[in-house]
This record gives structure tokens, sequence and C-alpha cells, in this order.
């Protein structure tokens, strides 16, 4: 050991902790939900997942040589973002409109906006939604669950997802609660197995990836609204996307205030846009809406829940 | 010669009308569906564009500074009346499917823009080549977009079917966001052509604007944007 006296400015303090850690928590907390999608959906799953993952990290890569940026392939948010869009999408996707969601939610929603950090809603939530708007068919329709090792064929069975069915008051098509959290319902990729989401949920808390404050007000303002408006809240709860939004999309770091009660009101205020785009909008499920909408207003709620240093005055 | 011809091609590239000066959004925008679409009005603009840019070089030295702008509209209306009868009469399929759009070309700022910043300082001549190339500008930007927007949104070109196109589109290109995100990256691609030299500066500061006499901010000496340029 030498004698060389370190001299340096503050902070002192540093934690290990950067974006390439966080991500990697990110990924390791998806795995569930990736292991359930292929339980549920078959190999196309991984594939549609594969996919999406390789093409994001493609267009970051690509994008950051070409315009000479730094270079953030490293830091593997680019590997979060696709595998979340993979999340998004069903699995009868074609693998075409798989590549161009993940090249607008990298190029379109990140990249043109400055890159990580700079973008002002989450490139995944947003290129779902384009995706969405832009192939309404295929993006719409629910394959039934298979079972691993099926391999969907075109013309493979499509079923209605459980909000649909309440929507339709088709009570008798909707499953049991049970299959619900388990994840054996028509919906997308990644956002039918609850219990997955929910231990990816606890695995990024308890590695204080993410707060609980966002999540649970959130799923809580869904179950309570839908309560109160008559609707089954059980359901609503555990049917659509809320559960892989609150987790993994709501709780994005440049895309929702930091502050405790920045995350609560963010998570109250999705809640409401969902359940009123649930009960009284044209659509079936809000989710995706909701967090775009709550990205958007993010920087005003964090004006407004901006602490007060010790000893400050108010601003 | 070598003047004339400069005077032509500017408006092609360099300073083309839409991609560039940035005038005439809106038609750019909201007609650039189908590709037949922007050839029409493409046609219906520039023949506007000529009849007005003439009429106002001529007479340039007789109508009076104060009341310029109301002088070109009438100018420009009455072109504008003429070209949507002529479409109306031999062209009824097209006038159903710009709709609205035609008789907006009087307030499509592309022609009021060159009538301000170029016919009425030019001559007769200049004029003609100026409309000419301006108009063939924005036609070949409205052709692009649209062949862009209708080749993968709608899986057509002139409404012939392509192949394997028509069965995989991307029906958010024919909306007006996927218009707007066409258009930026036509734009991006103007701007790195021309390494965002297309435009001079000084004609689109206080300078060259339409209100510069009325707004007196040019009388103004602390204007920032004047100091940044002068160190």
């Amino acid at each position: 050991m030498d004698n060389t006296m370190v001299v340096s400015v503050s902070p002192h303090l540093r934690a290990k902790e950067d974006t390439r850690n966080v991500m990697r928590d990110v990924v390791i907390a998806l795995l569930p939900a990736v292991v359930a999608s292929v339980i549920i959906f078959g190999f196309r799953a991984l594939l549609v997942e594969c996919v999406c993952v390789a093409t994001a990290v493609i267009c970051e890569w690509a994008f950051e040589k070409i315009t000479k940026r730094q270079n953030t392939v490293r830091d593997l948010s680019a590997v979060v973002t696709g595998l979340l869009l993979a999340m998004n999408l069903p699995v009868s996707i074609p693998i075409w409109q798989a590549i161009f969601g993940s090249f607008v939610a990298i190029i379109f929603v990140k990249q043109l906006f400055g890159g990580i950090g700079q973008n002002f809603a989450n490139p995944a939530i947003t290129a779902r939604i384009i995706m969405f708007i832009a192939f309404s068919g295929t993006m719409s329709s629910w394959a039934v669950p298979s079972g691993i090792g099926s391999w969907l064929n075109a013309d493979a069975v499509t079923s209605a997802t459980p909000l649909r069915l309440l929507e339709l008051e088709q009570y008798e098509d909707l499953p049991s609660v049970a299959q619900m959290f388990l994840g054996w319902r028509g919906g997308c990729l990644g956002e039918t197995s609850c219990l997955a989401l929910l231990i990816g949920g606890i695995y990024l808390i308890a590695r204080r990836v993410i707060t609980w404050h966002t999540p649970v007000v959130y799923l809580a303002t869904v179950f309570v609204l839908t309560a109160l408006l008559g609707e089954s809240p059980v359901y609503q709860l555990l049917g659509g996307g809320i559960w892989l939004g609150a987790i993994f999309m709501a709780t994005d770091y440049v895309t929702s205030p930091p502050t405790p009660a920045g995350k609560i009101i963010f998570g109250l205020g999705c809640g409401l846009i969902t359940v009123l785009i649930r009960v009284y909008g044209s659509y079936p499920e809000g989710c995706s809406f909701s967090i775009l909408l709550m990205n958007i207003l993010s920087p005003y709620i964090s004006k407004w829940t901006q602490p007060k240093p010790f000893g400050g005055v108010k601003a | 010669m070598g003047k004339h011809l400069k005077i032509l091609t500017n408006g092609i590239i360099k300073e083309n009308p839409v991609l560039v000066l940035l005038l005439g959004c809106c038609p750019f925008l909201a007609v650039t569906t189908q590709a037949s679409n922007a050839i029409g009005m493409g046609a219906a603009t520039t023949a506007v564009l000529l009849g007005s840019n003439i009429f106002i070089s001529l007479l340039r030295k007789i109508i009076s500074e104060k009341v310029r702008i109301p002088c070109y509209i009438v100018i420009i209306a009455s072109f504008v009346t003429l070209v949507q009868m002529i479409v109306k009469a031999y062209l009824p399929s097209l006038n159903d499917s710009l709709g609205l759009f035609l008789p907006l070309i009087v307030v499509n700022c592309i022609i009021l823009g060159r009538a301000e910043m170029f016919a009425s300082k030019n001559s007769v001549g200049d004029s003609v080549l100026d409309a000419i190339g301006m108009g063939v500008g924005f036609t070949l930007a409205m052709l692009v977009m649209a062949s862009i927007r209708e080749i993968f949104g709608n899986g057509t070109w002139f409404g012939l079917a392509i192949p394997v196109l028509s069965s995989n589109t991307i029906s958010l290109l024919t909306m007006p966001a996927g218009g707007f995100a066409i258009f930026g990256i036509l734009i991006a691609i103007i701007n790195k052509v021309t390494k965002g030299q297309g435009v001079k500066k000084k004609e689109f500061g206080c300078e060259g604007c339409v209100h510069a006499a009325a707004c007196g901010k040019l009388a103004c000496p602390a204007e920032p944007e004047k100091e940044a340029t002068a160190e």
C-alpha cells in the first residue's frame, strides 16, 4: 500500500450503484415474467422477446455510432426497453412489427430526445401505444394460452382478454381468479402472470431499485375505484397490464417523480386514468395511456413535491 | 445566365419552400396521404404562385407599401378562384379529394411569402423563374412525402397496389401523427444534405419579417440575436 494521500472533492461517499447495475436488476426482475410467458404462450414468446431486445440494442448502438455520441449500449438500458416492449406485445405479433416497435422505442422516443435520461416518456410504453395505433389488428388479437412446447401457427385460436369479456359481460367465459393470478389467460406476453410480476417487484423493492409507493398506490387505486364504481375489483386488479405497468413502467426513473409524495401522486393519477378509460372509455385497457399521460405530467409533479431543504424557506 | 439558373434551382433543395423555409406546412401535412393528391395540390399551388408572382412583380411599383398585403391577397385570391373553377370543371375527382384545401391555397404561406420576399423586389422574368422553382420544389417535397406515406401506410402508389407491402401496412403513417413524424425525418435529411446552410438567417430575422416596419423591433438596439452574430 502506498502512502499517497488522495484528495478529492465531495461527494466522498459513493454507492456502487450505476445505471448498469440498476438495469441488470430490472432484467433479473423481469426473468420470472419471461419464463412465465414461455410456459403460457410457448417458445414463440421467447423469439419475440429476443427480436425486440436485439433490435433495441442494435438501434441504440447504430444511432450513437452515426451521431458520434457516447455509446451507452453497455449500460443495458436498451435491453430493458426491448424486453419491456416485448412484454407488451401479443405472442402472435408479426416479427417485422416487433422490429418496427423496438426501432420506434429506441430511435424516436429515446435517442431523438437525447438518449438515456433525456426522454420525457417511457420508450416501451410509447412504442406500445404507437404500435397499438399503427397495427390495431395484430396488436389486439390475443392467442389463448397454449402451453410450453407449442409453436404458434398462423391460424391459432384467439380469445378476448378478461377485461374485454368483462366489458362484453360474458362472465361465463372468464378464467378463475387463480388462473388470472398465475397468468393462464389471453393477453400480452408479460402482463398475464401476476405471480411472476409480483416476484420481480418484490426483488426490485428488496434491492432498493424501486420503492413501494407507485406500484402499491397504483394497484390500490384501481382496486378501490373499480369497487366504488360497481365493477368487479378482483378481476379489474388481476386483468390487463396494470401489474406490469405499475411495477416496471410507472417506476421508470427518468419519467416519474423522484420524491415519495410525487410517486404517490403519480400512482394515484395512473390508477384514476386507467379506471376511467376501462370503465367509461372505448378501449378495454387504459394502463399504457395512463402511464404516458402521467409521464407528461411528472415534471410538474416533481416541482410541486420538491422537498424543502432543512432550514430553508419555501421556494 | 448563371444567376437565372440559380433562382430557378433555389427552390428545389437549397430553399425548398416547405422543407427548408417551413412554409405551407398545412396543405403539406393534410393532403399528402396519396401521391396523386400531392401532384394535384402541387400543380394547383404552382399555377397560383406563377400567376401571383407575375402580377405582383408587374405591380410592384404601383402598390403602396402600406396596403401591399391586402393587395397581394386580392391578387392571390383571384388566381385561386380561377384555379378552383378549372379544377372543378375538368378534374372533379381531384376537387373532391383535395376538398377544402384547394380554396385554402389563398392563405398558403408559400405564395404570400414569395410575393413579399421575391416578387415585390425583382423583375417579372426572375419572378417567373422563382415561382417555377418554388412550385416544383413544393410539388417534389409533397410527392416524396406522399409516396412514403402511401407506400408504407396504405401499400399502394398512385392507387396501384404493391405486392408485399399492401398486406403489411403501417396505417399510422396515413394518420396526422405519422405525417408529422415523416415531415420531421425529411427536414432532418434536408438539413443534413445542405449542412444546415440552406437558409440565410437574415431573410428570416426581423429584417425579412412582413411586419418589420410596424413592429419597430428593428430600431431597438438591444436585440440579443444581433449581438450574438456580431461577436
